[in-house]
């Protein structure tokens, strides 16, 4: 485990399980004291505090939903509280997907993927730059997906989310560029998690790949931009999908 | 809390001075364009007085200010 930095924090949504989890394991070991933000899963979000803090990491649970306007000063005010310093690395990886065709799709099923994977990234990036702005430092790494980029039928909400998420990154990275921060984000195609547990073996014929990808692998890009050795990398998308957008 | 003219000013052009431009050039009458403040550099200030004097300048407030006295005019104004 290399040096505590203790010029700043890093938070992660969504980091109970899948490629949150692997992304705060793999911050941790940057020395950033880390957020674990979960929703309803403590007992997750806690063995992943755990697993942090047995390699001689630092890290919090932090519930909150990311569809509550409340959340991110509560959440940004707890860590800037307990580690005295401001969040520098933001990891904006909650997300949902609620699958149907465009034709039988719910206002529901549109409206809360669009909430918590497009407007939460844009509520907790306007909060956490405050700060950054402020320390002319900082790293935002927001979580796409492939389907941002390529069309996948049953997913208009999700892939409008990521789309919009993509669109969103590549703005607010050329606004804030010269304040020394970064904002990209990687678009993960076909990764090993619950949330593809029910996705069709046929998707992985179309994967140049041919297989699927692991949190872990994802975790790594994400910690590579989250990195000082990143910092002329901004507004960019890094497609981590075994060739499935090339 | 009341603050004055003077600490308003004094907050002001140190801001405005880490963004950049020589505090000496920083008087009432410059512009934010001859100092080469942009709207982003607004913004920021806006975050310090904010958190200074609680005084809340939205987007569409800072708009209207062209020079440095301006800033100074309406931060001291809505602290009052």
């Amino acid at each position: 485990m290399p040096e505590p930095r203790n010029d700043g924090c890093a938070l992660v949504t969504g980091a109970s399980r899948g490629i949150g989890a692997a992304i705060a394991r793999a911050i941790a070991q940057d020395g950033w004291a880390v957020g674990v933000n979960f929703r309803s899963d403590q007992t997750a979000a806690e063995a992943v505090v755990h697993e942090i803090e047995s390699t001689g990491g630092r890290a919090l649970a932090l519930q909150g939903d990311v569809t509550d306007p409340t959340t991110p000063d509560r959440v940004f005010e707890t860590l800037e509280s307990t580690y005295g310093c401001p969040v520098l690395v933001l990891v904006n990886n909650a997300g949902v997907s609620v699958d149907d065709l465009t034709p039988s799709m719910s206002d529901d099923a549109w409206n809360a993927v669009i909430d918590t994977d497009l407007s939460a990234a844009f509520r907790f990036t306007r909060r956490a730059l405050k700060p950054m702005m402020r320390a002319r430092s900082g790293r935002i790494v927001n979580v796409s997906s492939v389907v941002g980029l390529r069309a996948n039928p049953g997913q208009a909400n999700y892939a409008a989310a990521k789309a919009g998420l993509i669109a969103f990154t590549r703005t607010a990275a050329i606004e804030v560029a010269r304040r020394g921060i970064t904002i990209n984000a990687v678009a993960p195609g076909w990764i090993d998690t619950d949330m593809t547990a029910d996705v069709s073996g046929e998707l992985l014929a179309q994967v140049p790949a041919r297989r699927a990808g692991t949190p872990e692998e994802v975790a790594a890009c994400v910690r590579f931009l989250a990195s000082d050795e990143a910092g002329y990398v901004t507004g960019a998308v890094l497609s981590v999908d075994g060739g499935l957008a090339a | 809390m009341s603050v004055t003219t003077e600490q308003v000013e004094s907050r002001v052009v140190e801001t405005l001075a880490s963004f950049g431009p020589d505090a000496s050039q920083i008087t009432r009458s410059a512009t934010f364009e001859e100092l080469d403040i942009d709207s982003l550099d607004l913004v920021e200030l806006a975050q310090v007085v904010e958190e200074d004097y609680g005084v809340v300048l939205k987007g569409e407030d800072m708009k209207e200010l062209k020079t440095v006295g301006d800033a100074i005019d309406l931060i001291v104004e809505r602290a009052g």
